[in-house]
């Protein structure tokens, strides 16, 4: 123990490991959203495990956070289940985000049934990600679908009130959606990392043509010429659906 | 030529102790009401001292409880049809013998491999299913028969090697006609092989051509003469329940026989079922049926199981129930699905047809379905339930969500984007007027919402850019 032995000497030989940072992974199941994949310790949606998504209303943008890797993983071979949805899914708007609707199952479930529902659905390891709008979820059915997700390798989401806030959630991740005044996402709870401190902005209404400007502006037109000559613009315009159709 | 022999010694208590699950003492009696006679007992009953050829009386001085049940050969021989359906599934030859089942194997040991891949397979097959047996294999029938009824596993491949294991069998075991039976040990003849050689002339003379007919069955000289088994195109079975059920739970454990039963049958067939019938028979009423009907053919015992136990137990009981009854009058082929080697499913994944039949089973018929677009450009009409989705995509913005029946809108709106004229649906009197706008309520929600062409009120919300 008397010989000193220099550190560089140490190293030089080789005979010393360093470890270095571990370099910024891209996560297995990107969300799509550059900038939440980027808050995100898993870098996407936590795989096989459960995200719980909050909101104030319905219609705020929870779908569009989530139809991305829908529209990924409904490419695969493994369907994607939707249990309970408040809504029936427009089929065309599915589509125009990329959605496969032959790997969509819709499961029509009465309040008692949802979460028995889902966590089949998960527990079978048969569904790529399964989706549920459970009216009670409590502590320990919400730590059900969890482990349910984990057991079936599947991506779980939950979408409820935004008044759960306040419960304790055993999701691996909580999002909270903001409407007003803007869209934005807050990051209410992630599982391997620290929550980050400011709301990411979501703008999930980037498709539209804005403030009626481009093809739709057209249409715009028509309808104002209506006001005048209450025939002509209605029969031009169902020709052209007509056509369309 | 092979044939593998099946004997199944103990079919009558076998068929009634794979219906329950306790291992409570049990016999089998027959006889005359006043001079019942133990005709089988099950071990535990066995360990308590209870024999075979007791009188019930005596039986029952033995042991305070036990249960006896009556012997009833209709039944043995359902047992016995249910497992020459089983065995169909390793040879199209099966034939009946009493207490055994005969099949011919040699044809198919390029399908399933060897004999003694085929004889490890059979036993499974029967182990799985509850019944105890004993297999021989030998070139004719009837060797296969005699040789089962000495001792398990015993196999010969040729002539020789049969002749060989025939000649140390006792005559007592030889299944040969009664009459020479009785007569020849006093004679000094004791085993078979002594009897195999004498002359033939002498023997007709004394038993008659009938013993020489079936010595000549029994080593191959003469056609075995066997009637040969069809696997009926319906299923009815019946369990008696041992006493009056009057709760589902208790008839989950004879479902489950029933049901893997079942599939047993079906995969010798190798046909499916996709519709069957379950009847509950209560005392002086109706019988309760409860249908059972899938998407696609199946023959796995876990989803018949489910199906079945799914919609069982959604049932409402009005009276106990006495027997349970199984009927399928349609048995449809059935075709595996295919899977992919490189499956990236987990290992123990439940087959995805499988979840289906399973929530439909709990949930309704119809609570398992998929959307596809329809060419109607009337949002009501522009989705229908397992539709096909090739029609071309919509290029104007089309929300996530759906409402069935467009409500009202209230509150401060902001026209992001529209109007988007509709005018259409007159070929089927739905005539359609609206100008549908992309809208946003004070809480953030975009909405799609229509009104009249022309007016910017009376708002009616359609769908959610969810």
């Amino acid at each position: 123990m008397s010989a000193v032995v220099a550190l560089s000497s140490l190293l030089d030989a080789r005979q010393v490991w360093r470890g270095r940072a571990a370099p910024l992974l891209e996560g297995e199941q990107p969300t799509g959203w550059p900038l939440l994949d980027a808050a995100l310790p898993s870098r996407g949606w936590p795989q096989a495990s459960l995200s719980e998504i909050l909101m104030p209303a319905d219609g705020v943008g929870e779908l569009r956070l989530v139809l991305p890797v829908l529209a990924r993983l409904t490419q695969g071979d493994r369907p994607v289940v939707l249990v309970a949805p408040p809504y029936a899914p427009c089929a065309m708007g599915w589509r125009q985000q990329g959605v496969n609707l032959r790997r969509v199952e819709i499961v029509d479930a009465s309040e008692k049934e949802v979460l028995w529902a889902a966590e089949q659905c998960l527990r079978s390891g048969s569904c790529a990600a399964v989706l549920a709008w459970p009216y009670q979820a409590d502590d320990r059915s919400l730590r059900r679908l969890q482990v349910a997700a984990d057991t079936g390798r599947a991506l779980a989401f939950v979408f409820r009130d935004r008044k759960h806030l306040a419960n304790a959630s055993p999701a691996s991740l909580r999002l909270e959606l903001d409407g007003a005044p803007r869209t934005a996402i807050r990051v209410c709870k992630c599982r391997g990392g620290n929550v980050p401190a400011q709301a990411i902005p979501f703008e999930h209404v980037q498709g539209f043509p804005r403030g009626g400007r481009n093809a739709v502006a057209t249409t715009y037109v028509v309808h104002q010429h209506v006001h005048g000559a209450a025939d002509s613009g209605p029969r031009g315009n169902h020709i052209r659906k007509k056509s369309d159709a | 030529m092979l044939w593998a022999c099946l004997l199944l010694p103990q079919l009558a208590l076998d068929g009634v102790l794979r219906r329950r699950a306790d291992d409570t003492p049990l016999v089998l009696v027959d006889g005359a009401v006043n001079a019942r006679t133990v005709v089988a007992v099950n071990a535990s009953a066995r360990a308590a001292g209870l024999r075979i050829g007791q009188r019930l009386t005596a039986a029952q001085a033995l042991l305070a409880r036990f249960e006896a049940v009556q012997y009833d050969a209709a039944d043995v021989a359902r047992w016995q049809q249910f497992l020459a359906g089983v065995a169909y599934r390793y040879s199209s030859q099966v034939a009946l013998l009493p207490h055994a089942i005969v099949l011919e194997v040699s044809k198919s040991q390029s399908l399933f491999g060897s004999w003694s891949v085929m004889e490890r397979r059979l036993r499974e097959d029967f182990s799985a299913l509850g019944f105890r047996y004993r297999i021989a294999a030998a070139p004719t029938p009837h060797g296969a028969y005699v040789l089962a009824g000495v001792s398990d596993g015993q196999t010969a491949l040729s002539h020789e090697g049969m002749q060989h294991l025939l000649d140390h069998v006792p005559l007592s075991k030889s299944r040969l006609p009664t009459p020479a039976m009785d007569a020849l040990p006093r004679m000094g003849v004791r085993r078979l092989g002594q009897l195999l050689r004498m002359p033939r002339d002498g023997l007709q003379r004394r038993f008659g051509a009938e013993l020489l007919r079936a010595m000549d069955r029994l080593i191959g000289d003469l056609p075995a003469g066997l009637e040969l088994y069809t696997p009926p195109d319906t299923v009815d079975w019946s369990i008696e329940l041992s006493h009056e059920v009057e709760n589902i739970a208790a008839l989950v454990f004879p479902l489950r026989r029933m049901t893997s039963d079942l599939a047993a049958y079906l995969s010798g067939r190798d046909g499916g079922v996709q519709r069957f019938v379950l009847k509950l028979e209560h005392r002086d009423r109706a019988a309760t049926d409860v249908p059972i009907g899938m998407l696609s053919p199946e023959r796995s015992a876990d989803v018949l199981f489910d199906a079945a136990r799914g919609r069982l137990e959604q049932v409402q009981l009005p009276a106990p129930v006495l027997v349970l009854r199984l009927i399928a009058a349609d048995l449809p082929g059935f075709v595996p699905a295919g899977r992919d080697l490189f499956d990236e499913r987990p290992a123990h994944a439940l087959p995805f047809e499988q979840l289906r039949e399973r929530l439909r089973a709990r949930l309704g018929d119809d609570a398992v379905y998929q959307w596809g677009t329809t060419i109607d450009p009337r949002p009501e009409h522009s989705q229908r339930i397992a539709a096909q989705d090739d029609t071309p995509l919509e290029p104007r913005p089309r929300p996530t969500w759906l409402l069935q029946r467009p409500i009202p809108l209230r509150g401060a709106l902001r026209v992001i984007a529209g109007p988007e004229r509709l005018e259409t649906g007159w070929w089927d009197g739905g005539d359609t007027r609206r100008d549908y706008y992309v809208v946003e309520t004070e809480m953030g929600q975009r909405a799609w919402a229509f009104c009249a062409p022309g007016e910017r009120s009376g708002w009616m919300l359609h769908g959610w850019f969810a």
